[in-house]
């Protein structure tokens, strides 16, 4: 390990640290109670998921604006399948496919059209959304009850924490591994990291991308699915500018937008700064406002500290 | 002739090169001065330095007398000094009279008045003797020649009267090019103290009354145009013979490695063997970078061909799709000249740029071991000499010298039959440039004589495009010289000295 990278995220660390010790201060002893830790993890749990393949996309030196959408078209298709007759399985497939198929377009349209990705993912931020109502006749579509509404909440039995939460662990190590442990990996992070010289080394450009934005948008399929459990039905209109939240994970957790960095260590640890500080507001009686603007300074401070950073070194 | 301006003892360093060593230059009113040198002899560095881009680390500069230090563009504007790059630097979207006052517009009540500003333009085009240029028309949609004298109204506009042409042809034909002689003629009967930097002897010879030539960062000589042979200017570029710096092993040319037939861009035709080093010389900007890019797949073939592989009746591999990823797995590899921009990722480490090319020894297909990935790096690092804290540093944290070192190491990992490589020795460090020319020289030597290569197989094939001549003789087997996107045929670089080879690039000879 590079002494920046563990730079970057001892960097995030100590903002995990910082703010956890601080709310629990203000809070009391109980914010660290197991059941408080569950409820921030089943908080948080959304975002994380779709941050893992926010990570992916970002270190690609990349952007996808439209993963509120997709998550809300998710949540959608899965309504629509079960109230249909679809077996749980079969409807969450359906619905994380149909968010795959939503990646696969930013990615062949980003690399086909030669257009920005901030540009392309606008459009189907818009697109992705108004399929999302256009599927659900602009309504909200009920859904029977099945286990799928169960898996974000508190298990009583052996597994002692909710399905959901055990789907984003077992994602984060998968892409972590993919980062770090395949050629794959590699060739993203070339690409983000300089796009000339990956092509000038035979790095396949287009075909990476569209994988990369074809896998994040799988992850945001996967972050829909906890969407839908959350709210047991389908709501076009669920998660608007839930993307803007996914990204500030990322940068939080030391992320670039300008390509070649991010880690899923750091976009965990963004992500549960995020969900500290919300549930701490919650608990201490904070308005929401007062969650808004912390979360903003945060944003902020640590791309300021990151840049001071990078330059000394 | 009083001088219009004047520079004396100019010295600027970046680090540890010395780019101006006591430079001297003053040009009168009414005079055109060739300013001439090598590649890299400093005559940007002066330029930019005069025009206010640049900060002199010590010397004296004066207008008309007065003690002058520009601390921007700007300011050097405003005191009457212009350049005209060989960019062109217009907003392409506003119109020729909008571009002529920028930055000065004539302001009535608040806002801008267009009817002056207007007469304003008319009246520097009409000092141009350019009243054909319609001034409501976009810049953008001006062709070359009359984007450039637009640029000139704008100097003439705000009043400049030293003005800077650096390589302005490049981008003309001869009819412009002409245009542009009587353009300067004119100016110089009205009074302005005009700079010109040029390549091309012949253009020098035409249009100057004095010229001055730099090497090396100092003056080499200079005087009256009309009073000095092609040969007098290209041996005060040239200068002394330098030393023999450059190590030979014994080479034996073996099988025909790499054929380019009739390719274009590049008009560009020969044979590259096993076991030599073929070397490409011109000026910047002479498209032999672009021929390197070609013929790598990097820019697309307009016509010809290039063969790669083992050139016999059969079995050669001929590549028609022009696509790096193909050229790296026919055993091609390509230095490029730009290690920042293209041929490093300075935010990754050394070891993810070392290997990207072939990662497959590192594991299991798509697996890739970070260890192993590191191990291999070592080995290289410990062979090239590579100064870095490890394999996992970035690489934007080494030198020059070890960069380019790096970008080396690639192809000698990916263990590439050609190599191709873009000015190899730019910007790094004498003792770098002495690794790399021992290294470049092993990798073509003769395996039965006896010396050491890197590699123990074959001997390999090596293109190189370089600036500095003395290294091309030096290192190369055969050279050819490239002239306006043209490459000749390749000669025996034994017969050749840097005259022949500055005459011809220049269209002295």
């Amino acid at each position: 390990m590079t002494a920046r990278s563990l730079l970057d995220r001892t960097g995030t660390l100590i903002g995990l640290i910082l703010v956890a010790a601080i709310f629990g201060a203000l809070v009391g002893r109980q914010f660290f109670a197991p059941a408080n830790v569950e409820l921030m993890a089943r908080q948080t749990a959304i975002v994380c998921m779709a941050a893992l393949g926010m990570t992916v996309v970002i270190a690609l030196g990349g952007i996808d604006l439209s993963v509120g959408s997709m998550i809300a078209l998710t949540t959608v298709v899965i309504a629509a399948a079960l109230r249909d007759g679809a077996s749980p399985i079969v409807a969450s497939a359906a619905g994380i496919g149909a968010a795959a198929i939503c990646g696969l377009l930013n990615g062949v349209l980003i690399t086909q059209l030669r257009v920005v990705p901030f540009i392309v993912t606008l459009g189907t931020m818009l697109v992705v959304r108004g399929a999302a109502k256009g599927i659900a006749e602009e309504r909200r579509i009920e859904a029977p009850i099945t286990w799928l509404n169960g898996l974000l909440r508190t298990q009583s039995g052996s597994l002692l924490l909710p399905g959901g939460i055990w789907a984003v662990i077992v994602a984060a190590l998968l892409v972590g591994a993919v980062l770090r442990y395949t050629r794959f990996g590699r060739h993203l992070f070339a690409i983000g990291s300089n796009e000339r010289m990956a092509r000038l080394c035979g790095v396949a450009i287009s075909r990476t991308k569209i994988v990369v934005y074809t896998l994040s948008a799988i992850l945001t399929g996967l972050a829909g699915l906890l969407q839908f459990s959350k709210i047991a039905v389908g709501d076009p209109t669920v998660a608007i500018g839930l993307e803007l939240d996914v990204i500030a994970a990322v940068i939080i957790g030391g992320g670039s937008l300008l390509g070649g960095r991010g880690s899923v260590a750091g976009t965990i640890m963004g992500a549960a700064i995020m969900a500290i500080i919300q549930v701490g507001c919650t608990q201490k009686g904070l308005a929401s406002w007062v969650q808004q603007i912390l979360t903003g300074t945060i944003i902020v401070v640590a791309v300021a500290l990151d840049r001071v950073r990078s330059t000394r070194i | 002739m009083t001088a219009a301006f004047e520079m004396r003892g100019i010295r600027k360093t970046f680090g540890a090169t010395v780019a101006l060593d006591g430079v001297d230059l003053s040009v009168a009113a009414g005079e055109i001065c060739g300013l001439v040198g090598q590649n890299g002899a400093g005559k940007s560095t002066l330029m930019a330095i005069l025009a206010g881009a640049l900060e002199p680390d010590g010397g004296s500069m004066a207008i008309d007398g007065r003690p002058y230090a520009p601390r921007s563009p700007i300011e050097a504007r405003r005191a009457g000094v212009a350049m005209i790059y060989q960019e062109l630097s217009l907003a392409p979207d506003l119109s020729v009279m909008e571009n002529i006052v920028l930055g000065a517009e004539p302001m009535r009540f608040g806002l801008v008045d267009r009817h002056r500003m207007r007469e304003l333009a008319s009246a520097a085009l009409a000092q141009l003797g350019h009243q054909d240029i319609p001034p409501e028309a976009k810049a953008g949609t001006l062709s070359v020649a009359a984007q450039q004298l637009v640029e000139v109204a704008r100097a003439l506009a705000i009043g400049c009267r030293v003005l800077v042409l650096d390589e302005p042809t490049s981008s003309l034909g001869r009819a412009d090019v002409q245009q542009l002689f009587a353009l300067l003629e004119r100016l110089k009967s009205q009074g302005h103290a005009i700079v010109y930097i040029s390549h091309f002897i012949e253009e020098v010879k035409a249009v100057t009354d004095r010229f001055v030539v730099l090497r090396d960062g100092r003056n080499a000589g200079g005087g009256a145009t009309r009073d000095a042979s092609n040969d007098a200017i290209v041996a005060l570029m040239v200068g002394a013979a330098q030393g023999d710096l450059f190590p030979r092993s014994p080479r034996r040319r073996g099988d025909a490695i790499l054929d380019v037939h009739a390719l274009e861009p590049g008009s560009a035709s020969f044979t590259l063997h096993r076991g030599e080093i073929l070397g490409i010389a011109g000026l910047v900007g002479s498209g032999r970078t672009r021929l390197l890019r070609t013929i790598f797949g990097l820019e697309p073939i307009r016509s010809g061909r290039v063969r790669l592989g083992v050139v016999t009746a059969k079995g050669e591999s001929e590549s028609r799709r022009a696509d790096p990823r193909a050229r790296w797995r026919e055993g091609m590899g390509l230095l490029s000249e730009d290690r920042k921009a293209e041929g490093l990722a300075l935010g990754l480490s050394v070891a993810d740029n070392l290997t990207l090319t072939r990662l497959d020894p590192f594991g299991p297909p798509p697996l890739v071991f970070p260890a192993r990935q590191q191990a291999a790096s070592r080995t290289w690092i410990a062979k090239m000499d590579i100064r870095c804290a490890g394999p996992t540093q970035p690489a934007g944290e080494l030198s020059g010298g070890n960069q380019q070192k790096i970008a080396l190491a690639r192809l000698l990992h990916h263990d590439v039959d050609v190599l191709v490589l873009d000015e190899p020795t730019r910007g790094i460090d004498v003792g770098s440039k002495a690794q790399i020319y021992r290294l470049i020289d092993a990798l073509v030597a003769d395996p039965d004589a006896g010396s050491a290569p890197l590699s123990t197989r074959k001997p390999k094939a090596v293109l190189m495009v370089s600036n500095y001549l003395p290294e091309l003789l030096g290192l190369c087997d055969r050279i050819a010289v490239m002239r306006r996107g043209r490459l000749e045929a390749p000669q025996p670089a034994d017969g050749l000295t840097e005259h022949d080879l500055v005459m011809r690039a220049t269209g002295a000879a």
